[in-house]
């Protein structure tokens, strides 16, 4: 007989399992978050050196990562290099390397930005006052890049998050590939189960998402009444 | 005999092809007051620009307290310590409290101890009437209030000479005159050697014992203050005198 699809929500440890999936999701979506942000400030920052080699390099690997598809990337780092390389990483952690590695240059050309339209007066009365290279990046230019760049951050951070549904490509145990399975094995008692689960998970990524995206939106809104007066 | 503290020998500066400095020679005594004069594109800005490493310059020889300036960055960020410039668009770092702004250099980049350079840098601040503002923020300033913490942050390094790049140009009218009583103050008070660039001839008029008049990139004349407004040597400099209003 027919359960009310609900139900399949709550049958044996359905609804621990998806949660279970969902701190796969969000912890790799974090490591990937705080090493690719740390990586992409000083990436960003190297590319605003005048060194013209280290420029054409970073760049080159920014418009990698933007223009081959996540899927791609995933499926290249999963299932080609462990082939041609001999490099082996479980899933999840692949997972995270390629996201980290995503973040980076995403972040490279966020900070990069921010730097280039700090203008060019602050540089120069920070040179005046003898600062050297290191002491002005440190005390006027990234903090003061840091207050523009951090919307168009927090809305990297909503994009990486939602991106980690293509985790159940290379078979990560992530909260899409976890729903899918449930969904599978209960098709018979509950057909109409896959609205249900895929709807707590639109939940979970919109509950997610949503504050990150209105915190965005509040900085920014505050950085402009600010910046006019 | 009066020591010299800046000799400039030979300067050319070159744009990619275009030449904008020629073979610029004069020297700066030591309290000495040089204003630099001319129309505007003459290359006031950039001379002065040069004498801080902002611009590079492809010949000719900057010598500063005996010594030849070798122009690499690493020289310049201890030069600059002994030349304070400010600017005209008065850019104190908005991320920064107006006392923030005036310790990093001494703090960080001279290494003074930070209590003293606090306490010296609130009797600067309370010589420009600004004691009240040493926890505002620049954008809680006025123009002519953020000119006078640029000019507090240049001298908290203890400079020996200034440069004054146009400070007065973008301020409103009623801002110009406690500006300019500061660097006359400097120059009376402090015997501060240093070189204005301004375009307020009245002020030049009363501060400068010397003009150097520059026009194209080229030094016109270089006369004591009070023959140059009276009777300057160059018909270009008679012509821009009786141009400007004053």
């Amino acid at each position: 007989m027919d359960h009310s699809g609900i139900s399949v929500l709550f049958e044996g440890t359905n609804f621990e399992r998806l949660l279970g999936g969902l701190w796969v999701t969000v912890k790799i979506a974090a490591v990937a978050l705080i090493v690719g942000l740390i990586l992409g400030i000083v990436l960003g920052v190297l590319r605003t050196f005048k060194n013209r080699p280290l420029r054409v390099i970073l760049r080159l690997y920014l418009e990698f990562f933007r223009i081959v598809p996540t899927v791609v990337l995933l499926f290249l780092f999963y299932y080609i290099l462990p082939r041609e390389m001999n490099f082996n990483l479980p899933g999840d952690q692949l997972a995270t390397l390629v996201f980290a590695l995503w973040v980076a240059a995403e972040m490279s050309d966020i900070v990069r930005g921010a730097l280039i339209s700090v203008p060019q007066h602050q540089r120069e009365s920070g040179k005046a006052i003898g600062l050297n290279r290191y002491q002005l990046y440190r005390y006027v230019l990234i903090p003061q890049a840091i207050s523009l760049e951090i919307p168009a951050t927090i809305n990297l951070a909503t994009r990486v998050i939602k991106t980690t549904s293509l985790l159940m490509l290379i078979s990560v145990m992530d909260v899409i590939n976890i729903g899918q399975q449930i969904i599978e094995a209960n098709n018979h008692t509950h057909p109409t189960g896959v609205f249900w689960v895929y709807g707590l998970i639109f939940l979970f990524y919109f509950l997610i998402d949503y504050p990150l995206s209105w915190w965005a939106k509040r900085l920014e809104k505050k950085r402009l009444e600010r910046a006019n007066g | 005999m009066v020591e010299q503290i800046l000799q400039v020998e030979h300067l050319e500066k070159y744009y990619q092809k275009k030449h904008v400095l020629h073979d610029i020679n004069f020297h700066v005594d030591k309290g000495e007051v040089v204003t630099l004069l001319g129309p505007s594109g003459s290359g006031k800005s950039t001379l002065i620009r040069c004498l801080n490493g902002l611009e590079e310059y492809q010949q000719g020889t900057i010598t500063f307290e005996g010594k030849q300036i070798n122009p690499t960055e690493k020289n310049w960020q201890q030069i600059r310590q002994k030349i304070g410039m400010v600017f005209q668009s008065y850019d104190l770092f908005p991320n920064l409290t107006v006392m923030d702004n005036i310790l990093l250099g001494p703090t960080k980049v001279q290494k003074q101890d930070k209590f003293a350079a606090k306490k010296e840098g609130l009797d600067l601040l309370t010589r420009v009437g600004l004691e009240d503002y040493a926890n505002a923020y620049p954008r809680q300033l006025s123009g002519g209030q953020k000119q006078r913490v640029a000019i507090v942050r240049a001298l908290a390094l203890h400079p020996d000479f200034m440069l004054f790049d146009e400070v007065t140009a973008s301020l409103d009218p009623e801002m110009v005159r406690g500006i300019l009583n500061i660097i006359q103050d400097l120059a009376d008070v402090d015997h501060m050697t240093m070189i204005v660039v301004t375009h307020e001839m009245n002020f030049a008029q009363q501060i400068a014992d010397r003009v150097i008049f520059l026009e194209d990139g080229h030094i016109l004349e270089q006369t004591p203050s009070k023959q140059f407004f009276s009777a300057p040597q160059t018909k270009r400099a008679q012509e821009f005198l009786d141009s400007m209003d004053f």
